[in-house]
């Protein structure tokens, strides 16, 4: 008896029998921008806002700011390891940031009843899509392993504001195909109730972006 | 299309077996279906709130139509280079850590998965919603092997609480409304209580309370997936909630059941489909998660990570040249959103875990046109392309329609069959019938309709028209003129003569009937582009 | 001009009328309008329904009769059946291994308009009242059929020539571009969820109070008319060919049902005052 790969395969090559041509897709939609970068980035802020993220804007000095009165005066956090510890505030008997190792493997790693335990996580971001206001995490020391920005009930994800493209061609581009990749538009949200978007399932119901110019 | 000449290919494509069978002939299902007032109503309000976003943001997009041919050629393209491309795929899965298995069937997809969740030792795994495993029947095959699969995706989570069936692709449980959705919750989630209101968002809520210690405590899942990149061996899930990240993050063992059709051929391919395919489904400029996966990362996510290429008939569907571009399909359901028959019937008249418009297509080609309720499913369609229109991959739906009806009427003649149709579960298989009616009439049609001389006679009522047309139908000849028409309609009267009869007396009098009306007109010497050469014309 | 009438097979035996009133209004702009003789039907209600090799003759027939005719241009009063001859006679002929015919079907459908693409984008037309004389005082709304609108892209053109008719109370249809449930084959293979479409789409007309709904598609208006006045609405269907055929001079009569025969004025006036002809029940079953 033939293996299920040989038969598929005879099978399909049986279905073929007209040798269909098959001419290379015309990619004559938009791959690159022409718009500035300040509207670009103004876009990012309108599709992120229309989905209802929060959105900031911030500054290497002003940044710890903002991410502590984002995480409120008491607050226990979770951070991927390479993150830039700069961009963070001090911690203080009530707000502490928990640093997860990136890698589930490792004894310090956070377990999920841990992170389900945390009130929030930190991130930095890949690349951002603003045509579509997308943001990319693609598993990078400072975005950290999948299950710390997806468990925590509150994602606060910087975007550098050099890594803001406007078309979804242009970000993709920018990724390693072979990462974990996950693209985040919004909170989490369903339109499984009679087709209308409703924030608020089993992802981050809340979501800050903070741009950083 | 004439196979005998191009000789026999060694293997034969086999037919789909599993959820792709109506179980009634389409109009009786319809008809049932439409007895349902509050189910058409709950439909009628969620396909017409979609539209409308739709429109909107595909409308957005200045290359919407650039977007479209490029994923529809891309589409062809992977039809054509399909066993080189899957074979690439598995190459490159299997070399960032997964496993490859092909099922030719739903017998043996759902053999597989059962074996590779009973290597685990767990009786749970969690799922995200997929139209593979719903087309093969995983859940209940799991179920009698003493595995549980929780739904985890709102939708289908309210179908399975609710002991319902599927009705939409992207919204199974579209044909509930809030209220009834509410109700299925309080009976069925211990968590709630008479608090829950019947606000989507507390609905939602609820959904997520019930779920998440299922998230934080199960070692095996079970996916679909949208797209697989052959050149990079990377898999994707679109989805919304989150229930996906959670399902294709936290377990220990991920398995995917993936159609063979739903190969990409490059990473950069996902830039169309990833543009084409959240605009048409849920109307959103981009869905809230999309994630994807190559293999294993290690450290992050599922460490036994497997994935299910599933034929079940998609080659008996490769195998038409006419047909095959529904194999394009992303399953995104705008076609079912714009479909007036979709709307006034719902997604269970189908029969088939694929209703509407795209369902009418591929449940028959999957199982082959020989099973009596699946051929009625070319017909329950009025032809009016709003299907054709909005495909984000451009799928000639109507035509294949049409095209599906021939090989329907061909059948029934005894002129085709369908080759390889053994391994279809049993059906009523359709023997060669004697002429119908039906048959009768086109072939008359025909012969009265291939010459202006005979359609003459047949105007006048002369013997060759009555002869042709049968004693009391008089005109039955004529497009919609056949059976069941005066239940719902008045028919008019035909007029005394026919326009040719007509005009063979009175062509002349071209001047009576320009002064009758008020004598001749400016016309487009007044305006128009193109006056000139319309008036030299009309001076030779 | 020398302008073909390709009169399509339910006009000219169901609704001569229609057919006579694009013979008007292309006479009153001085054309000059020939009847091929040898022509039958566009070949759809074969191909719709499936049965492709009965289509084949239909279809060599017409591309026989239009090859053989000597004109400039030609017409037809029905979206469907033109965008048959473009769409389905080629791939009919295909089937069939009849290379030849395919392209000559082509050519021929190259050269066929539907009424308001060749009023509007061949002769100027823009305007009903000021450049063919069209007068029609009543309240119209307007069905646009599918097949006009999605195969053949005729966007408002036949709405904007309504529209433009002089003292028309012309109304928008809500949901104009929803299906009207006929279909041909679709109309009595699946009666239930057809006649579920025509009431929506007549719930719609019925809420503009228009007398009238008027359209490009005879088939489609048949099946509407058909199915309002068996709910006795007092809305009728016409043809827009025959709105804008009407003139002060020599108006459209809409008292009554609209007259599926040609009638002198003076036979139409008397037959308007009489009572309605009852339709035989079960008549065409």
């Amino acid at each position: 008896m033939t293996d299920a790969k040989t038969e598929i395969l005879a099978r399909i090559r049986g279905a073929l029998h007209d040798t269909p041509s098959a001419p290379a897709a015309e990619r004559t939609y938009r791959v690159a921008s022409d718009r500035a970068a300040a509207e670009v980035l103004e876009m990012l802020e309108d599709r992120l806002v229309d989905y209802k993220a929060t959105v900031h804007h911030e500054t290497p000095e002003s940044l710890p700011g903002r991410i502590a009165e984002l995480l409120g005066a008491s607050s226990r956090y979770v951070v991927p390891a390479g993150l830039d510890r700069s961009w963070l505030p001090e911690d203080t008997a009530a707000r502490r940031a928990l640093t997860d190792p990136n890698d589930a493997r490792a004894a310090s790693a956070l377990g999920v009843r841990e992170l389900n335990a945390v009130d929030a996580v930190v991130t930095s971001s890949t690349v951002s899509c603003a045509e579509t206001g997308t943001i990319f995490l693609t598993g990078r020391p400072d975005e950290g392993r999948r299950a710390i920005s997806l468990v925590p009930d509150h994602h606060i994800c910087v975007v550098p504001a050099a890594t803001v493209v406007e078309l979804i061609p242009e970000a993709l581009a920018r990724v390693t195909p072979t990462a974990p990749v996950t693209m985040i538009s919004g909170p989490s949200a369903t339109s499984d109730i009679e087709l209308e978007r409703v924030e608020g399932v089993h992802g981050p119901r809340r979501l800050d972006v903070i741009l950083l110019g | 299309m004439s196979r005998t000449a191009l000789g026999m290919p060694a293997v034969r494509p086999v037919h789909g077996q599993g959820n792709l069978h109506a179980s009634t002939a389409f109009p009786a299902a319809a008809k049932a279906e439409m007895g349902n007032t509050q189910m058409r109503a709950n439909i009628r309000h969620a396909t017409h709130t979609i539209r409308g976003k739709r429109a909107r943001v595909a409308g957005e997009l200045p290359d919407w139509e650039e977007l479209r041919s490029a994923g529809s050629a891309v589409k062809e393209q992977v039809m054509a280079r399909l066993p080189e491309l899957l074979e690439q795929f598995e190459a490159n899965f299997t070399a960032r850590g997964g496993t490859v298995h092909w099922a030719r069937d739903a017998a043996e997809a759902n053999r597989i998965v059962t074996e590779l969740v009973q290597a685990t030792g767990s009786t749970d795994v969690i799922k995200i919603k997929s139209m593979a495993t719903q087309e093969i029947g995983l859940e209940a095959h799991l179920e009698e092997h003493g595995i549980t699969a929780t739904e985890t995706d709102l939708a289908e989570l309210i179908v399975q609480l609710g002991h319902d069936k599927p009705s939409h692709i992207l919204v199974p449980a579209i044909h509930k409304n809030r209220h009834e959705i509410r109700d299925i919750f309080l009976a069925e989630m211990a968590e709630t209580d008479e608090t829950l209101t019947s606000e989507p968002r507390d609905l939602a809520e609820a959904a997520r309370t019930h779920l998440r210690e299922k998230f934080l405590s199960t070692s095996v899942a079970v996916s679909g997936a949208n797209f697989g990149v052959a050149e990079t061996g990377t898999l994707t899930v679109v989805e919304s909630e989150g229930n996906g990240r959670m399902c294709l993050t936290l377990p220990q063992t991920l398995i995917t059941v993936m159609g063979i059709e739903k190969i990409v051929p490059t990473f950069q391919d996902l830039e169309v489909f990833l543009q084409l395919l959240p605009r048409s489904s849920t109307g959103e400029r981009m869905n809230p998660y999309t994630s994807m996966w190559t293999g294993v990362t290690p450290g992050d996510g599922p460490q036994d990570v497997h994935v299910v290429l599933l034929d079940n008939g998609r080659t008996a569907v490769l195998d038409d040249p006419a047909g095959r571009s529904a194999l394009h399909c992303i399953r995104c359901s705008a076609c079912l959103n714009v479909c007036p028959v979709y709307e006034q019937a719902g997604g269970h008249a189908y029969g088939s875990t694929y209703p509407g418009p795209i369902g009418a297509i591929l449940s028959p080609q999957l199982t082959g046109i020989e099973s009596e309720q699946n051929a009625s499913l070319p017909y329950a369609s009025s032809l009016c392309g709003a299907c054709y229109d909005v495909c984000p991959v451009k799928i000639n739906i109507p035509e294949i329609l049409v095209h599906l009806r021939d090989e329907d009427v061909r059948t029934r003649h005894g002129e085709r069959s369908d080759e390889g149709a053994a391994a279809a579960p049993a059906r009523t298989r359709r023997l060669p019938q004697a002429p119908s009616q039906m048959d009768l009439m086109m072939k008359s049609a025909s012969f009265v309709m291939s010459s202006g001389r005979r359609m003459a006679l047949a105007e006048k009522g002369l013997p060759l028209g009555r002869a042709v047309a049968g004693k009391d139908h008089a005109i039955s000849w004529l497009p919609g003129m056949a059976g069941g028409w005066t239940d719902e309609r008045d028919i008019p009267a035909p007029p005394k003569e026919s326009f040719r009869n007509w005009w063979a007396k009175h062509s002349e009098e071209t001047e009576q009937r320009v002064a009758q009306d008020g004598g001749p007109v400016s016309g487009s010497d007044a305006a128009g582009p193109e006056t000139d050469t319309q008036h030299d014309e009309g001076e030779r | 001009m020398r302008i073909a009438l390709f009169a399509t097979c339910i006009v000219d035996a169901m609704y001569p009328r229609v057919a006579l009133a694009t013979v008007r209004v292309l006479e009153r702009l001085g054309h000059e309008v020939v009847f091929p003789p040898g022509q039958g039907c566009c070949s759809q209600m074969h191909v719709n329904s499936g049965y492709f090799a009965d289509a084949v003759p239909v279809v060599r027939n017409h591309v026989k009769a239009f090859t053989a005719a000597d004109y400039d241009v030609a017409v037809a009063p029905s979206g469907s059946c033109v965008a048959s001859l473009g769409h389905q006679q080629p791939m009919i002929a295909r089937s069939a291994g009849d290379e030849d015919l395919a392209r000559a079907a082509e050519a021929v459908a190259g050269n066929t308009y539907e009424l308001s693409q060749l009023l509007t984008d061949v002769l100027g037309v823009t305007d009903a009242a000021a450049q063919l004389g069209s007068w029609f005082p009543h309240r119209v709304t307007y069905h646009p059929s599918c097949h006009g609108m999605r195969l053949l892209r005729l966007g408002d053109r036949q709405k904007d020539l309504v529209a433009s008719v002089a003292d028309i109370d012309f109304v928008e249809l809500p949901d104009a571009e929803e299906c009207c449930g006929f279909g041909g084959t679709f109309s009595f293979k699946n009666p239930d969820v057809s006649a579920a479409m025509a009431e929506e789409k007549i719930g719609n007309i019925v809420s503009t109070g228009a007398e009238l709904c008027t359209g490009g598609d005879a088939s489609c208006l048949m099946h509407l008319g058909g199915a309002m006045s068996r709910r006795e609405t007092g809305v009728a269907t016409v043809h827009f060919a025959e709105i804008l055929a009407s003139t002060r001079q020599n108006p459209l009569e809409v008292s009554g049902p609209v007259e599926l025969s040609i009638q002198t004025p003076k036979a139409r006036r008397a037959a308007s005052s009489t009572p309605a002809p009852s339709v035989p029940e079960g008549g065409a079953r």
